[in-house]
C-alpha cells in the first residue's frame, strides 16, 4: 500500500512527460489525486504494514500529515482543472511538466510522511524541493525566476545543514560497539546509547536545516516570495502541505530527543523559534501591500503556533498537531480564493482591490470565512487549537510565554484584518459583477466546511490519532 | 594515514581562508575547484580500499567539484557580463578577520564535543566545521549570484569532509548522503545559472530586488 | 668564553656582510633583465662616498628630523646583538628577547616616521603614514609567527628557538609552512621589496619607503641605507634561522650553510622582485592581513 502511495504519482507523472494532450493530462492528475486518496483513507481502515526492515512505515503521525497531503492535493487538483482554462492565453511552463512536477511533488510528500529513517527522511525533504521549484516558475517571468531562485538557494543552504545535522546523529549514535541505526525505531529504543552533547548539536541543527524548509523565523526569507509568486494553487499546496511535511521532519528529530532525554533542551528551543517565528510575522503583516504575501506570512506565523505547542509539549503537542490540520485547510482554502480574487482583479496589490462583496460575491464570502477561520475565530478549528495552545502554557505555568503568545496573534489579526475589510468593503469596481466559476469554488467551500467542522466537533478516530501522535514525541496527554 | 590526512586538512583550511581573502571571481572559482579536488582524494584515505565505493565516490567528488562545477561556473562568468571583482558587502580584511575568528570556535567546538569514537584524522572535524562557517559567512557576506554558489559548495565540502569522519562506521548512509547531496548540488546550481544567465543577462543578486515587503514610499 | 667570542664574531660578519646581500639582490634582478647590472659592492661604495659629504637640512626641521638616522641605527645595532645567526647564540639573550627585537624595530620605524613627519612635506608625511598602516598589520604578523615558533620550540629566547622546527612529513610540516610562508611576506614587507613596495621607483605616489627618507642627505642618508641593509640581514637572519633545521651540526659548518642560506634568500628576494608586479596599495593590507590569519591559524594548530 505504500509502495503504491509512492509509486502511482511517480508512474503518472512520468507518463505525463510525454503526453502532450491537456486533456489526458487533466484526467491523469485528478485519477492519482483521487487514487492517493483512496489509498490513505485505506490506510486509516487498514493500517499497512512496515517496508524494508522497517524503513517505510505509516505511523500515526506519518498518517495524520500523509492525509493532509492528499486532501489538500485532491483539491488543488479540482482548482487547477479551472486554472489552466483561465491561464491557457499567458505564457506559462509546458504544462505536461507542470503536472509531471506537481505530481512528483506529491510523491516526494508522501515519501516525507511514510519514512522512518532519517537519510531517508533527509532524501524526502530534498527531494520535495527539487519536485516543487519548477511549480514556482509556471509563470516564466523574471518576478518567479527570482523566488524561484531564492527558495532553491536558501532551502539548498537550509538541506545541506540538515545534512550536517543528519551526520552528527550518526555520530551521537556511533557509540562502540555497534552503531545504532538511524531509523526512528532505533534511535528511540536505543535512546540511552545515544551521546547527549552530539545530539544536541544534532537537534539544532536539523531544527535549522529543516526549519528553514518549514518558514521559521529569521530563516523564512524565500517564503513569501516562493508562496506570492507560484500559482494559486501551488501555494495551497506548499504552505499547506510542503511547509507541514518539513515540519514533521522536526518532530522526528524530537520525538528521538524525547527519548535520549533530552526533550526539555528541544523544547525550549522550540518554544524560543516558535514565539521568534510569530514575530516576525506579526510585524510583517502589519502594512502588508500583497494579499499573496501576507497569506505568506500568515503561514510563518501558523509555522510558530505548531512549532510552540509541540515545544510546550503535553497537551500543547495535541493542540499543535491539530493545528497542523485546521491551518492546513484554512491557508489552502485562502490561497486558492486569492487566485479567484487575482483572476477577477488582475493584480496581486492590495490597493487595486476593493468592493468584492459586489464584484465576486461567493469568493467574498468565503474569503471573510476564512479570514475568521486564520485569524482564531469561534466556531472555526483553529479556535479551538489555538486556545489549547494558550491553555497549555497557563497549566504549565509559562505566563510570560502565554502573553507574547496572545499578543502576537492579535498584532496578527489587526495586521491582517486592516487588509481583508478593504478588499472586502469599499467601492466596486465598474465593470461591475463577474460571473463565478462553480469549479473554482468547490473546493474552497469543502475546505471551509472542514474547517468548521472541525471546531464543532473532533472526530473520535482524528482525537485518537492526535493523541498517539503527540505521545509519539513525549507529549502525553494530561 | 593520520598524518597525511591532518596536512590535507590544513590544505583544506587555508583555501577557504584563501577563498575569503581573494578578490578575483575567478580566483575564487578555480580556489573551490582545488579544494573539490583535495578532499576529492579524502575517501580513499579514510576508508581501507576494500570495496571500490571509496573509489567511486573519490572519483564522483573529483569531477563533479573539481572539474565541472568550476568549468560551468567559469562559464557563465564568461557569458554573463558579471564584474570581475568579488563584490562583499564586508571588506577582505574584515572577512579574513571572520575567518580567522572561525578558525578559532571551530577548534573550540571541537574541544567541546569529543567524539564517541576515533576519527581517522584529528583535524577533520574542526576543519568540518570551519568549512561549514566560512560557507555560510560567504552566502550571505556577497553579491554575486555566482559567490552563492561557491558558498554552498564550501558549505558542502564542510559537510562532506564531516561526513567522511563517519565513513568507517556508518558507511552507507554517508556515501549515499554525500552522493546525493553532490548530483544536487550540481543539478540545482548548474539549471539555476543557466536560466538566470538567460532570464537576467546579469547574475547578480543584489540587483534581484523586484520582491519585497514594503514598496519603496 | 669560546660562546661569547663566536657571537661577536658572526654579529660583527653581520654588520660587514649586510650591505652584500643587497648587492647581490640587484645582481639578481640584473641578470634577469638581461643587463651587467651594479657592481656587488656598490652600496660599500655609495656608504663611503656618503659619509665623505656634508648634510643639508631644511630650516624647518628640528632636531628630531637629525636624531632620526642615528637612533635608528643605534636601535637596529641593539637589535643584531639579540639575533643568533650561524650556530652561535645571541652577544644577549634572554626570554622574551623576541619581543625586545620586535619593539626595537618598531622604535626604528617610529623615529624614521616622526623624522619624515618633521620635514612638513606632504610627500614624505604619506609615505610615514603608508608605512605606519602597513607595519600595523606586519608587525602582529611577525609576533604572532614568533610565538608560533617559540611554543613549538618551547623556549621563549631567539637564541633557543632557531634551528629547532624539525620538517619531519606529516601534520606537523603545516604549522612550519605557514609561519615560513608569514615571516618570508613580513621579510618582504619590513624591507620595504616588491610585492609590497618598490625600491626602485621614482614616482613620490606609489612610494612608501623611499619617500620618508627623500630630504636626508649625506651621512645621514649613509647611516638609513646601511640601517636598511641591517634590518635586511635581521630580519633574513630570523627566517633563516627559524626555518633551518641545523641543531646538532658542527659549529662551523651551521655557520657556512647559514651564510648560503642568506645568499640564497638574497637571490630569492631578486627573483621574486623581477617576476612579480608590485601590488596596489590596496592590496598590500590583504597580503599582511592573510599572513597575520596563517600565524594565527599555525598557531592554533601548535597549541590545540
Amino acid at each position: 500500500m505504500i509502495i503504491g502511495l509512492i509509486l502511482i504519482p511517480v508512474l503518472a507523472g512520468v507518463a505525463c512527460l510525454f503526453l502532450g494532450n491537456s486533456r489526458q493530462l487533466r484526467v491523469i492528475l485528478i485519477a492519482v489525486a483521487l487514487l492517493h486518496l483512496i489509498l490513505t483513507i485505506l490506510c486509516w481502515i487498514f493500517p499497512p504494514a512496515g517496508l524494508w526492515q522497517g524503513w517505510l512505515a505509516l505511523d500515526e503521525a506519518g498518517k495524520l500529515f500523509l492525509t493532509i497531503v492528499s486532501v489538500l492535493f485532491v483539491g488543488s487538483s479540482f482548482y487547477l482543472l479551472e486554472y489552466f482554462q483561465r491561464e491557457a492565453g499567458s505564457p506559462h511552463e509546458s504544462e505536461s511538466v507542470f503536472v509531471a512536477c506537481l505530481l512528483f511533488f506529491l510523491a516526494t510528500m508522501t515519501l516525507v510522511t511514510v519514512s522512518q529513517h532519517f537519510s531517508l527522511l533527509w532524501v524526502a525533504i530534498e527531494a520535495t524541493t527539487l519536485a516543487s521549484a519548477p511549480l514556482i516558475y509556471f509563470h516564466r517571468n523574471p518576478q518567479s525566476l527570482e523566488a524561484t531562485w531564492k527558495y532553491l538557494l536558501i532551502c539548498s543552504v537550509g538541506i545541506a545543514l540538515a545534512l550536517l545535522g543528519t551526520f552528527l546523529m550518526a555520530a551521537a549514535a556511533t557509540a562502540s560497539p555497534t552503531p545504532v541505526e538511524l531509523s526512528i525505531a532505533g534511535l528511540t529504543t536505543n535512546a540511552q546509547r545515544l551521546q547527549p552533547a552530539w545530539l544536541k548539536a544534532a537537534f539544532l541543527f536539523l531544527l535549522v536545516g529543516y526549519g528553514t524548509k518549514m518558514g521559521l523565523a529569521p530563516l523564512h526569507s524565500w517564503l513569501p516570495d516562493a508562496h506570492s509568486e507560484a500559482p494559486s494553487a501551488v501555494s495551497a499546496l506548499l504552505s499547506g502541505a510542503l511547509l507541514n511535511c518539513a515540519f514533521l521532519g522536526i518532530f522526528r528529530t524530537l520525538q528521538v530527543c524525547s527519548a535520549a532525554g533530552i526533550g526539555e533542551f528541544a523544547r525550549q528551543v522550540l518554544i524560543a523559534f516558535g514565539l521568534i517565528s510569530m514575530a516576525f510575522a506579526a510585524i510583517f503583516l502589519l502594512r502588508q501591500a500583497d494579499y499573496k504575501r501576507m497569506l505568506a506570512y500568515s503561514s510563518v506565523e501558523h509555522m510558530g503556533i505548531l512549532t510552540l505547542g509541540i515545544g510546550l509539549g503535553g497537551l500543547g503537542s495535541f493542540a499543535g498537531l491539530l493545528h497542523a490540520v485546521n491551518h492546513s485547510l484554512t491557508k489552502a482554502l485562502l490561497f486558492l480564493l486569492a487566485g479567484n480574487i487575482i483572476f477577477a482583479y488582475r493584480s496581486k496589490s492590495t490597493e487595486a482591490v476593493s468592493g468584492m462583496f459586489h464584484r465576486i460575491p461567493a469568493t467574498a464570502v468565503l474569503w471573510m470565512a476564512g479570514f475568521f477561520a486564520i485569524i482564531g475565530f469561534p466556531p472555526f478549528g483553529t479556535f479551538i487549537s489555538e486556545l489549547t495552545i494558550l491553555r497549555a502554557a497557563l497549566q504549565q505555568g509559562h505566563g510570560w510565554i502565554a502573553a507574547a503568545y496572545l499578543g502576537f496573534l492579535s498584532l496578527a489579526m489587526i495586521g491582517m484584518a486592516g487588509v481583508i475589510l478593504k478588499m472586502l468593503y469599499g467601492p466596486a469596481p465598474a465593470q461591475g459583477q463577474i460571473r463565478e466559476s462553480r469549479l473554482s469554488l468547490v473546493t474552497p467551500i469543502v475546505f471551509a466546511a472542514l474547517v468548521l467542522v472541525l471546531g464543532l466537533v473532533i472526530p473520535n478516530f482524528l482525537s485518537q490519532t492526535l493523541t498517539t501522535a503527540a505521545g509519539l514525541a513525549g507529549g502525553a496527554v494530561r | 594515514m593520520r598524518e597525511w590526512i591532518d596536512l590535507l586538512m590544513v590544505l583544506v583550511a587555508v583555501t577557504n581562508l584563501a577563498i575569503l581573502g581573494v578578490s578575483r571571481l575567478r580566483t575564487c572559482i578555480r580556489l573551490s575547484a582545488i579544494q573539490g579536488a583535495m578532499l576529492g582524494c579524502l575517501p580513499l584515505m579514510v576508508a581501507p580500499l576494500e570495496s571500490w565505493t571509496p573509489l567511486l565516490l573519490a572519483l564522483v567528488t573529483i569531477a563533479l567539484k573539481g572539474w565541472v562545477l568550476p568549468a560551468l561556473l567559469e562559464r557563465s562568468l564568461v557569458e554573463a557580463n558579471v564584474q570581475r571583482e568579488v563584490q562583499p558587502f564586508v571588506g577582505y580584511n574584515a572577512s579574513i578577520l571572520i575567518g580567522v575568528i572561525a578558525i578559532a570556535a571551530s577548534f573550540w567546538f571541537n574541544t567541546r564535543l569529543p567524539l564517541p569514537f576515533d576519527p581517522p584524522g584529528t583535524l577533520m572535524i574542526p576543519t568540518a566545521f570551519f568549512g561549514v562557517l566560512v560557507g555560510l559567512f560567504i552566502l550571505v557576506s556577497r553579491k554575486i549570484a555566482l559567490n552563492q554558489v561557491i558558498g554552498y559548495l564550501v558549505l558542502e565540502n564542510g559537510i562532506y569532509t564531516f561526513g567522511l569522519v563517519l565513513m568507517p562506521h556508518q558507511t552507507l548512509m554517508v556515501e549515499l548522503g554525500i552522493l546525493l547531496d553532490l548530483f544536487v548540488g550540481v543539478f540545482v546550481m548548474g539549471i539555476a545559472i543557466f536560466q538566470i544567465n538567460r532570464e537576467f543577462d546579469h547574475i547578480d543578486a543584489d540587483r534581484m530586488t523586484g520582491l519585497r515587503d514594503w514598496s519603496d514610499e | 668564553m669560546i660562546s661569547i667570542l663566536s657571537s661577536i664574531l658572526t654579529v660583527l660578519c653581520g654588520f660587514a656582510l649586510a650591505p652584500l646581500l643587497l648587492g647581490v639582490v640587484n645582481r639578481t634582478k640584473a641578470v634577469f633583465a638581461g643587463r651587467k647590472g651594479q657592481p656587488l659592492l656598490q652600496l660599500y661604495f655609495d656608504l663611503t662616498r656618503l659619509i665623505g659629504k656634508g648634510a643639508v637640512y631644511s630650516r624647518t626641521t628640528s632636531w628630531v628630523f637629525r636624531a632620526g638616522p642615528i637612533v635608528g641605527l643605534a636601535a637596529i645595532a641593539i637589535a643584531m646583538t639579540l639575533v643568533p645567526f650561524g650556530g652561535s647564540r645571541g652577544l644577549v639573550s634572554f626570554a622574551g628577547d623576541f619581543f625586545f627585537v620586535a619593539y626595537l624595530l618598531g622604535i626604528l620605524r617610529f623615529l624614521w616616521v616622526v623624522a619624515a613627519l618633521d620635514t612638513g612635506s606632504s610627500f614624505e608625511g604619506m609615505g610615514a603614514s603608508r608605512e605606519v598602516a602597513f607595519s600595523a598589520l606586519a608587525e602582529p604578523a611577525l609576533l604572532l609567527a614568533l610565538t608560533a615558533v617559540a611554543w613549538m620550540t618551547r623556549s621563549l629566547s631567539l637564541s633557543e628557538m632557531v634551528g629547532r622546527l624539525s620538517w619531519t612529513l606529516g601534520p606537523g610540516v603545516a604549522p612550519i609552512a605557514m609561519v615560513g610562508c608569514t615571516l618570508f611576506v613580513v621579510f618582504l614587507a619590513e624591507n620595504a621589496r616588491i610585492p609590497v613596495d618598490d625600491p626602485n621607483t621614482h614616482l613620490e605616489l606609489t612610494m612608501i619607503h623611499e619617500v620618508m627618507v627623500l630630504d636626508h642627505s649625506g651621512p645621514d642618508f649613509a647611516m638609513i641605507q646601511y640601517t636598511a641593509a641591517l634590518k635586511f640581514w635581521l630580519l633574513g637572519a630570523i627566517l633563516i634561522g627559524v626555518l633551518l633545521p641545523l641543531e646538532g651540526l658542527p659549529m662551523i659548518i651551521r655557520f657556512l650553510v647559514s651564510v648560503a642560506g642568506m645568499f640564497t634568500l638574497a637571490v630569492l628576494v631578486g627573483i621574486v622582485e623581477s617576476t612579480m608586479a608590485r601590488l596596489r596599495l590596496l592590496k598590500v593590507p590583504q597580503l599582511l592581513a592573510g599572513a597575520c590569519a596563517l600565524a594565527i591559524f599555525a598557531l592554533i594548530l601548535v597549541v590545540r
